[in-house]
Formats: C-alpha cells, structure tokens, sequence
C-alpha cells in the first residue's frame, strides 16, 4: 500500500505503524459522570466496519506524524489522508 | 454409513458404488430449537457435539457460502495447547484432549498427527519465560518438556543455530501438539453432525436478525425467516459485521493474517517449529509442502488477501530460522480474516439480546481450539451456562478488568 502523506507525498505503508480507529482521537473526558462507561466502550468496542475505515497511522520511519488515513477494508484503496493534528483541531480538541 | 477399513475393501471389491454422500443437502425448516450461524469448523463442532452430547434434535447450521470455505480452510494446521494463563491453558488442553479422540468419535480420518511442536529459545530471559509456561501446561494436566540446545539440534540439525543476532538456545517441546489435515476437520464434524439429523444449510447468507422485546426469534437470511429457538453466531473473522446487525459492538478488530506453502521437498521437518525471535512458524505437510505463517499484516481488513512488507517479513523469518528454505520456491499463499479481540483471547457467551449467543475474537488462535470451542459453545446453547474450561471467555471481562492477555500488549489488537 502507498500512503499519500499531505507533507511528504506518496509513502510506502511500511514506514508506518498501525493504531487503529480515529476514533481514537476521542478521548472521554475523564471528569463526566459516565466516564467509567466511556473510557470502556472508547478502549475496547470498536465499529469493525467492511468498506470506508477513517483510522490512524503513524509515520514511524518518516517525519513522525500522525495521519488520519480513510481506507477500504475490502479493497485496500485510500481514498484520503489528513494529519491527524488537523482533524482533532477541527473537532474541537486541543488548541 | 460407518466408515471403516472393512468398508473400503468391500467397496473396492463391488466397483465403488455404495458410497453416499457424506452429508445432506435440505431446505430449511420454518423453526428450529438451535440455529448456528457459520459452517466454519467451530460451527460445524458445535453442532456436532449439540447433537451427539447434549441431545438437540432440532439444530441447524446456516452457511453464506460453502462449509469450511473460510478460516479452517486457510490456516497453518497446528494444535497445541502450550499456554500460560488460568483463563486458557484448561480450555486449550481440553481442546487437545478432544482431538486426541476426534477421529473416533467423528468416525472420519483427519489425519491428527501429534508429531510435537517445539517454541525455540533465543536467550536467557525467554529461557525463563518459558520454563513458567512450561510449568504452568504442567499444572493443568498438559505436557512440556524444556530441551537444551543439544537436544533441539538432535531432532533438527540444519536450524541456524549459531545465528549471531538470534543464536538458540533451547527450546520448550509439545509431544502431544502436531497437525491435523485442516478440511477434513470440517467435513469430519459435518457429516457426524448431518448424521444426528443437524441440518446444514449452504448458500444460506444471513441479512439480518429478528428481534422483539429483547428477544432472538430468529434470522432472516437469503432463504427466507429461519425461525430459532436460540441463534449462536459462530463467524469468527466477520463476527463485527453479523453482530452489528444485531446492533452490537464488539472488542474486537478484523485482520488479514497470510499463509504460505511451498513446493513439496522430501522429508525435512519431523514436527512444528516456531522461532522465537521473530514470528515464524513452520511444519511439513504430508505432501511435502512447507507450511508457514507470522504476523498479522497489522491494519483493519476483510480483503482476504495481504501486502508484500509482511511476505518478505516471514521469509526473512524462515531464512534466519533455516536457511536452506532460501532454495525452495513458494506455491501458494493466502490470506485469512481474523477476529483479533482486545485481549488477545476469545469470548464464549451470551449477549444482551435474551436468545443469541456468541462465539469469537479467536484471534489467530482458532484452528487448535475448534473441538473445544464447538463443545463449550454447545454446552453454552443446551444448558446456558458457561462450561467449566471456558467460564473466563466473557464479554464482561473488557468492562470489568479482567482481561487474558498472554502477551500483556493491551487493548492493541494487531500486536496480539
């Protein structure tokens, strides 16, 4: 697989390491009444869908950052690659 | 129709003509008591022991496509029960004890072959991380030997042995693992199963589950409504996109997993080998073939086919492990789906919806554990109630803390 990182332009996907759903990017907050429940469906449960995958890779062997690649599970085509910095600002976490 | 050596010379003698199909091939019923969704081997056993122990007289087994067309189809043979873990170690020993005795009570030839299974020693810390397994398969009734480097290079001479990165030092030996010719597990379990008037069900996809007030009345599938009285999903590899119709969420991600044989060589290789330096596994077949396998490929997949980093990652497996397997040329390789659970272990349960029940996460784990598996999840169906060897195998565990992990990587499902 080549991954189209935004900086760099097309990768070998061996550079990378695989982390899993951009769910991830979710994190619970910690303080809410349901946190216990939260963090456990945020850890263990996760979508597992056939088709379109938004999920998180690490460019290990590169420039360290963390993209958010969209990929079919059924085909192994990428459709998109964002940094992973983009999408979580743009969801509302960090600064 | 018993199968036996009588029955093969009769045959011989009357031209062949007696033989019968080994299982039927009926239309499903409006109702059944048991429905199993998936004719993989864990499904088909589960139907077999439904049957034959627990006395079900009702049961199907419902299949998209063909029986064992999936992973006991496409996996690298190997039995054992070499685990650490209270949670494991007596389901996996369980599971060897059932196949010690499979072909007699499956009365069909699967070929199980304890030719022994040896985990090699790369250095002292993992000397002492195996000799607590090796006592631990002891304390639950299995054995384990722990071998000297003398002692392997006995059995297998040609090992790259002096490997200055990964030199081996010994090894922790299975007698009683082995292989088992992978196919015939499943038509083995299917035909004793059809034989106690389990009806398997091929082509048959399920679309969806009907449920009402909480409760599992059955599936829709491609035949049309198949009522049950209780549906067990054992679909291990898709259990995300059967379950999700049921509107659950699993702990657990779907990963390709490769295999590989080679060309067939003279014989080579007397048992399993698994270097443990890296993740390379390797036995003979009886044609000859050298079967192998090691890592996941690492991402989400359904696609039943891998990449080429993790080809050229397991051939530099073999090539550190024996050398002169640089020579033979490759034959075939393959891709399989895995349930890779966040634990690393599998999960024998019921669910939220009163009625369904399910069977899964078995990681890259599940060939070994198909009689167990199918005897537990049958004891789970007749009685519900969890059997005693497989009381760990909870979906709760997640929630609560008690997690297996006999590699201790968390909830990172490709480094299981």
């Amino acid at each position: 697989m080549i991954i189209n990182h935004p900086l760099l332009g097309p990768r070998d996907a061996s550079e990378f390491a695989y982390l899993g759903d951009a769910s991830l990017i979710d994190r619970p907050d910690w303080q809410a009444e349901n946190a216990a429940e939260a963090f456990y469906e945020y850890a263990y449960l996760r979508d597992n869908p056939v088709g379109e995958h938004r999920e998180l890779w690490f460019h290990e062997a590169g420039d360290r950052s963390w993209l958010v690649v969209t990929r079919n599970t059924m085909t192994h085509e990428i459709s998109k690659v964002e940094l992973a910095r983009d999408v979580a600002r743009a969801r509302g976490r960090s600064k | 129709m018993r199968y036996s050596g009588f029955r093969v010379i009769k045959e011989a003698l009357t031209g062949h003509e007696g033989w019968t199909p080994a299982w039927r091939d009926p239309e499903p019923k409006a109702q059944y008591d048991i429905v199993v969704i998936g004719g993989g081997g864990h499904g088909l056993a589960t139907a077999h022991y439904l049957a034959k122990v627990y006395g079900q007289r009702k049961v199907a087994v419902i299949e998209k496509g063909w029986i064992g067309g999936g992973n006991v189809g496409r996996n690298t043979t190997i039995i054992r029960s070499n685990y650490l873990l209270d949670g494991n170690e007596p389901f996996y020993e369980f599971s060897l004890k059932l196949w010690e005795g499979l072909e007699q009570d499956v009365n069909y030839n699967a070929m199980v072959s304890q030719r022994g299974i040896i985990n090699l020693i790369h250095s002292d810390a993992q000397r002492d991380a195996f000799t607590r397994r090796g006592n631990a398969m002891i304390l639950n009734g299995a054995d384990a030997e722990l071998l000297d480097a003398d002692q392997v290079r006995k059995e297998y001479p040609y090992l790259n042995f002096n490997d200055a990165r990964f030199p081996i030092k010994g090894g922790l030996a299975q007698r009683r693992g082995g292989t088992v010719r992978h196919d015939a597990v499943a038509w083995g379990y299917a035909r004793s199963a059809d034989s106690h008037g389990v009806d398997i069900i091929q082509n048959c996809e399920v679309t969806g589950f009907r449920i009402e007030n909480g409760k599992c009345l059955g599936v829709e599938t491609s035949k049309g409504f198949i009522g049950a009285g209780k549906v067990g999903c054992a679909v291990a590899g898709n259990s995300g996109r059967v379950m999700g119709m049921a509107g659950m969420r699993l702990p657990i991600e779907s990963h390709v997993l490769q295999a590989f044989v080679s060309e067939g060589l003279k014989p080579l290789l007397p048992g399993v080998i698994t270097f443990g330096a890296g993740h390379f596994y390797v036995s003979q077949s009886d044609k000859g073939g050298l079967v192998f396998g090691g890592d996941l490929d690492g991402y989400n997949s359904y696609a039943q086919r891998g990449n080429l980093p993790v080809v050229e990652d397991v051939c530099e497996g073999g090539m550190a492990l024996m050398p002169m397997i640089g020579r033979a040329r490759l034959l075939r390789m393959w891709g399989g789906i895995m349930d890779m659970s966040m634990d690393g272990s599998p999960i024998i349960d019921r669910t939220p919806v009163e009625g369904l029940y399910f069977n899964g996460g078995w990681c890259y784990g599940g060939f070994k554990a198909t009689p167990a598996s199918g005897y537990c999840f049958a004891h789970l169906l007749a009685r519900d109630e969890p059997h005693p060897t497989a009381t760990a195998y909870r979906f709760d565990r997640f929630r609560t803390g008690r997690m297996i992990d006999e590699k201790g990587v968390g909830n990172q499902p490709n480094l299981h």
